[in-house]
């Protein structure tokens, strides 16, 4: 059954218009740009990266909500 | 105070975030409606056994794969701007964002991934009943994964089913199907579905009445054009109606965003509906209202607001200066009162996390006041109008006006996005009655205008959402977190340089995938089509 499902994405990919081509090649370059460029260079989680724990992100959000 | 808040950094997020929402809802529409016309369109195939029909479901099978193609994923950069600029947001929403958004995740990838591959590898593979069975699941599959972002998006607007926890400054949910069949979220999910539904039958229509210009693949056209505009007159049917319950229950939920979408500055009695306007030059300054001249020229339907809004012509239907003056004889609780008690939750907050290390006893008395539902109603409930308090009463009234939305924005979307609806749902009509009658095919001013009705279906679709998340600034979740508390205090350069490069990408990818689609409908259907 397994052999059966993975056989029919494999002709499926190996039979694919070139359109679907074309389609999947922007896919993996976007996917790419998106993971690898965006998120890695641009895209840190603030809160994340300034604190090492839950805690000190809650501090600091608490910190935001009663400031101003 | 207000003044030392980085409104650039603000803006800059802001914009950014609303390029990236409009971008991915490009595809999004397309999709949610696409699926069920192609799962029509392949049911009359499946029942009926002729060619043609299964000529016509892999012509448009083949459009929506393009469309989903390109949009796939584009909704995930929203997800990381979440974490990068709008961390403050994130943290105080996590649990009520998180569980609808993996529910997302999951059905998105194991339903729409899975059927989508039996779709378009299928053919001929797998029986005509499988095959049929997963078309239809892929169009389930994607209007279900859309539920989830909208219910997280509804709750935004009306937060309910939640509790906050001082200790953690965040919300936890405590009773998900509040969160999920919320008034809100069920009129968000039906109206911005049903509005995908309609554009994607004008965008079949559309393409169809191209093919008719051309002369070519006539009896292709025409069937589409049927399957599209019956599909289309049904969907604009019951957009209509989660339109009338989406403004109703705005009405309730947020009077201040209903107000502005009707530039209603007075409140009154028998209210009028503007059926069309035209501002006159103080339209966006809230102080400066009421004159004669807000207005160039408006045509309006007598008591329709009223009725719209409550469902009695005699109903009073608040305007945007008694909501933030107040309104004794109605029950309407001035802004600046919602801010004096915002600004005893902030302090009582403050006060809390003071206490916590050096007062145990002061410190349980007010986490009390936190699970104290009456408090939590009559204090906490407005907890982000607090950072707007001003101890100056008169700065206090001025700041209370900057709680007011776009008012000129919010009236036109609301109003472009309302007449095309009703432009929509007449061209269907029309263009059924005449492809019925087989007349269709000399009428080329109506297979110009269905043509060129295309892009107005995404104009209308956009504005849909301008009213939505415009109409509610400056909340971020209505009452509790404005956008500038919302935001991460990061470096406002960051944030323009990401702008732009989200610029360069999407309009590189919104041309790639106007010139494949514009290529493949050139092309048309594969085999014949022709009488």
């Amino acid at each position: 059954m397994i052999k059966k499902v993975y056989m029919f994405y494999v002709d499926g990919f190996m039979n694919m218009s070139s359109w679907g081509r074309t389609m999947w090649i922007i896919i993996l370059l976007k996917l790419f740009i998106m993971f690898a460029v965006f998120k890695l260079f641009f895209f840190r989680d603030t809160l994340k990266n300034k604190y090492t724990t839950d805690e000190e992100r809650a501090q600091h959000v608490l910190e935001e909500l009663i400031t101003h | 105070m207000l003044e030392n808040i980085d409104v650039t950094l603000i803006n800059w997020s802001r914009a950014q975030f609303a390029l990236t929402a409009m971008f991915h809802w490009l595809f999004v529409p397309l999709t949610l409606g696409l699926a069920f016309i192609i799962a029509f369109m392949e049911t009359i195939y499946y029942k009926t056994g002729d060619l043609e029909w299964k000529r016509i479901t892999k012509f448009w099978m083949k459009i929506f794969g393009i469309n989903f193609a390109i949009g796939v994923a584009t909704g995930l950069i929203l997800e990381f701007e979440f974490g990068t600029n709008w961390s403050n947001y994130s943290w105080f929403v996590g649990d009520i964002f998180g569980a609808p958004l993996a529910i997302e995740g999951i059905m998105a990838f194991f339903l729409e991934s899975t059927f989508v591959a039996v779709m378009f590898f299928g053919w001929g593979k797998v029986s005509k009943r499988f095959h049929l069975t997963a078309t239809w699941l892929t169009a389930i599959g994607a209007n279900l994964s859309a539920l989830w972002i909208l219910v997280a998006n509804a709750w935004m607007q009306n937060p309910v089913g939640m509790k906050f926890n001082p200790e953690t400054a965040r919300n936890e949910m405590v009773n998900f199907w509040e969160v999920l069949l919320s008034n809100t979220a069920v009129n968000k999910f039906l109206h911005t579905a049903t509005s995908g539904y309609v554009l994607a039958a004008v965008f079949v229509v559309g393409i169809s009445c191209w093919f008719l210009l051309k002369k070519r693949h006539i009896l292709f056209a025409k069937r589409s054009i049927i399957v599209a505009s019956v599909f289309g007159i049904i969907s604009s049917i019951m957009l209509m109606g989660t339109g009338d319950g989406s403004a109703r229950d705005v009405a309730h939920t947020q009077p201040m965003k209903f107000a502005a979408m009707e530039s209603l500055y007075e409140g009154q009695t028998q209210a009028p509906l503007i059926a069309i306007g035209l501002f006159g030059s103080s339209h966006d300054d809230p102080m400066h209202r009421g004159s004669e001249q807000d207005f160039l020229m408006k045509i309006e339907i007598p008591n329709m607001l009223s009725y719209m809004a409550f469902l009695k012509v005699d109903a009073f239907v608040p305007g945007i200066k008694d909501l933030v003056l107040g309104n004794e004889a109605q029950g309407i609780m001035s802004y600046k009162e919602k801010i004096r008690r915002g600004y005893e939750a902030q302090q009582t907050l403050k006060a809390f996390k003071a206490a916590k290390k050096k007062n145990p006893a002061e410190y349980e008395r007010l986490l009390a006041k936190f699970n104290d539902q009456e408090w939590v109603d009559n204090y906490f409930k407005y907890f982000g109008y607090g950072n707007y308090y001003d101890p100056d009463p008169e700065q206090l009234e001025l700041n209370a006006f900057k709680i007011v939305p776009p008012i000129s924005l919010s009236f036109y979307a609301f109003h472009i996005m309302v007449g095309l609806g009703m432009h929509f749902l007449l061209l269907f009509v029309v263009v059924l009655w005449l492809t019925l009658r087989n007349k269709i095919e000399n009428k080329r001013f109506i297979l110009y205008t269905a043509l060129w009705t295309i892009p107005l279906a995404y104009i209308a679709s956009q504005a849909g959402w301008i009213v939505a998340e415009v109409g509610r600034q400056p909340w971020v979740i209505q009452d509790l977190m404005p956008t500038m508390t919302a935001v991460s205090k990061i470096d406002s350069s960051a944030v323009m340089i990401t702008f732009w490069l989200f610029a360069v990408t999407f309009v590189a990818l919104a041309i790639a995938e106007v010139r494949i689609m514009v290529k493949q409908i050139t092309k048309g259907p594969k085999e014949g089509g022709n009488n």
